[in-house]
C-alpha cells in the first residue's frame, strides 16, 4: 500500500504544477502581444523637488495692487463670488497685517502695515495639518510640495477648513455655477458640498506655465524651486529678510514674504 | 376536491395576469440606441482605444485618467498606435465627442446611468448653445 501512494502523491503533484503553468503562459503570451498604452507627464511640465513661491509685499500700496492676481486666478479657475461672506469662496486674497500675522502685530507697529493688504494663500506646507485631518485622502501632498485636493474624493466633512491655521480652504455651501460670471470652459467647476483651495496653479505647471498669480505680478512673486541653490526663489529669499505666515506651528509654509 | 374547478380557473387566470407583461413585449425589446459620431470623430475613425474596449470599459478608463491627472500628475496618454491624448474628460473626449446629448447621454438613459461628473465637468466645452 505504501508505494501506491507515494505514487498517488507523484501524480497528483505532477498535474498540480501541470495547472499551474496554465495562466503563466497565458499572460507570457499576452504580454508578447500588443503594447500597452503609455502614460506620462508632458515634456514641457515644469518639475520642482518643492514648489515656493516669494511675495515682495513693498511692491503693493493698495488693495487695487492685489487685485490683478485675485481675478486672473479666480477666473481661470472659476472660482464663483458670492457677496455673502459666509458662502464666500477665495482661493488667493487680501488680508491686514494682524490677520496674516497676528504673532508679530504689536501696538506701536509702523502706521504703514496697518493699512497694507497682504496677499494671502494656501501655504502649500512642508508639514500640513489638511492632509492629516483629511479621512478621505482628498487632500494630500504631492512629492514635489504641492498640497492638492482629489475633489471626486472630497466628502465634505470640513476636517481640513478646521485643521488649515491659515484659513485657506473655502467650503461651497450652494451650487457655485450660477456665481460664476466668465467660465473658463477648459477647467471644471466645483460642486455644492465641497471644500477647496488654492492648487498652485497645478494644471498650468503641467504644461509648463507658471502659476497665474505669478505672471501677472510684473515680478512682486516669485516662484520656483526651493531645493534649487540655483533658483529664483532661493536668490530671492537670500537677498532679502523674509517672514512666513505662523511660523511657530510647525507646519512649515511654502509662501514667504519680503516686509 | 369539489372545488376543483375554481382552483383550476382561479390558476389559469392568476397565470395569464402574471405572464402578461412578458408576453405583451415579447420579441419587442428596446433596441439598444445608435450613437451618433460627429464629423470629427468620424475624421479620426478611432476611438483613444478599441471600440469593444471603450464601449465596455470606458468609465474605467476615465477612472484611470483622473487617478493619473489629480493624483499623479501625468496627462499625456500615447496610444499603442502612437497618438497622444491630453487625458481629460471635457477638453479631450468631449472634443471628439462634442454632441454629448445624441452620444453620452443617448446611452446612459438607455442604460439608465447617471454620472454625476457633469455637476463639475463642462458638457460643452466648446460653448456651443445646449
Ligand atoms: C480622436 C477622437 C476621439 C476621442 C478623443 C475620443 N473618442 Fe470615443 N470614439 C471615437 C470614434 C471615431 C468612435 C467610433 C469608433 C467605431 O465606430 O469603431 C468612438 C467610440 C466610442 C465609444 C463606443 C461607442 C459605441 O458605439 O459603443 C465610447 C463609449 C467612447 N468612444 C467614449 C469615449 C470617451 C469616454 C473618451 C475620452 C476618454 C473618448 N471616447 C475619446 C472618437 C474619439
Ligand atoms: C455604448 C453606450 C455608451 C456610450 C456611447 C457612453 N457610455 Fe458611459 N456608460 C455606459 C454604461 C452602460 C455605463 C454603466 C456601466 C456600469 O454601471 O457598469 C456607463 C458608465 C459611465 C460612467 C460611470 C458612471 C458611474 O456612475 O459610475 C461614466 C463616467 C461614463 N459612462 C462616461 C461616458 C462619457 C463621457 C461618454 C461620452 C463620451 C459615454 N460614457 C458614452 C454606456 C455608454
Ligand atoms: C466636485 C467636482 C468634480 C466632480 C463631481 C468630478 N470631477 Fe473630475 N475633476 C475635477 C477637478 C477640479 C479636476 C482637476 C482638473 C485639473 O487639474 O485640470 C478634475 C479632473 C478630472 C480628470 C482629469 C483632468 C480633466 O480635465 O478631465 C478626469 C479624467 C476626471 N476628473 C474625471 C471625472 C469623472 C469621470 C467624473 C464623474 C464620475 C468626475 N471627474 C467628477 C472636479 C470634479
Amino acid at each position: 500500500m505504501k508505494s501506491s501512494r507515494r505514487s498517488f502523491l507523484k501524480i497528483a503533484g505532477l498535474a498540480a504544477a501541470g495547472l499551474g503553468t496554465g495562466p503563466v503562459l497565458r499572460s507570457w503570451a499576452a504580454g508578447g502581444g500588443a503594447p500597452a498604452p503609455k502614460i506620462m507627464n508632458n515634456a514641457e511640465a515644469l518639475e520642482a523637488k518643492r514648489w515656493a513661491m516669494v511675495i515682495d509685499t513693498r511692491r503693493f500700496h493698495s488693495a487695487d495692487d492685489l487685485q490683478p492676481m485675485i481675478d486672473v486666478c479666480h477666473s481661470i479657475h472659476n472660482v464663483p463670488h458670492l457677496k455673502d461672506h459666509h458662502h464666500e469662496i477665495k482661493w488667493i486674497w487680501s488680508e491686514p497685517f494682524g490677520n496674516a500675522f497676528p504673532e508679530r502685530e504689536h501696538e506701536f507697529m509702523t502706521e504703514k502695515l496697518h493699512h497694507l493688504p497682504f496677499l494671502v494663500l494656501c501655504n502649500h506646507c512642508e508639514n500640513p495639518p489638511c492632509v492629516r485631518a483629511c479621512p478621505t485622502k482628498a487632500t494630500f501632498k504631492r512629492p514635489d510640495g504641492i498640497v492638492l485636493m482629489d475633489f471626486h474624493r472630497c466628502i465634505g466633512c470640513r476636517f481640513c477648513m478646521a485643521a488649515c491655521p491659515y484659513g485657506a480652504r473655502s467650503f461651497n455651501f450652494r451650487d457655485p455655477r450660477p456665481f460664476i460670471t466668465h467660465t473658463n470652459l477648459a477647467f471644471p467647476t466645483r460642486t455644492k458640498g465641497v471644500v477647496e483651495k488654492c492648487n498652485f496653479c497645478a494644471e498650468r505647471l503641467a504644461v509648463g506655465q507658471i502659476p497665474a498669480c505669478v505672471e501677472v505680478s510684473d515680478g512682486a512673486l516669485t516662484f520656483g524651486d526651493l531645493d534649487d541653490p540655483a533658483s529664483q526663489v532661493r536668490h530671492v529669499l537670500k537677498e532679502n529678510f523674509t517672514i512666513r505666515r505662523k511660523q511657530g506651528l510647525g507646519t512649515g509654509p511654502g509662501v514667504y514674504y519680503i516686509v | 376536491m369539489q372545488n376543483k374547478g375554481k382552483i383550476i380557473t382561479g390558476l389559469v387566470i392568476f397565470i395569464a395576469l402574471f405572464t402578461f407583461p412578458f408576453i405583451y413585449r415579447m420579441g419587442k425589446a428596446a433596441p439598444a440606441p445608435d450613437v451618433v459620431l460627429t464629423p470629427k470623430a468620424l475624421a479620426a475613425k478611432q476611438c483613444v482605444r478599441s471600440t469593444d474596449y471603450m464601449t465596455a470599459e470606458h468609465m474605467q478608463l476615465l477612472d484611470i485618467w483622473r487617478e493619473k491627472v489629480v493624483r499623479e500628475g501625468q496627462r499625456l496618454y500615447v496610444t499603442t498606435d502612437g497618438r497622444a491624448f491630453n487625458m481629460s474628460l471635457s477638453n479631450t473626449c468631449l472634443d471628439c465627442h462634442s454632441n454629448k446629448a445624441e452620444f453620452c447621454d443617448r446611452c446612459h438613459d438607455y442604460a439608465s446611468v447617471k454620472p454625476y461628473c457633469w455637476e463639475c465637468h463642462i458638457d460643452n466645452p466648446k460653448g456651443e448653445k445646449q
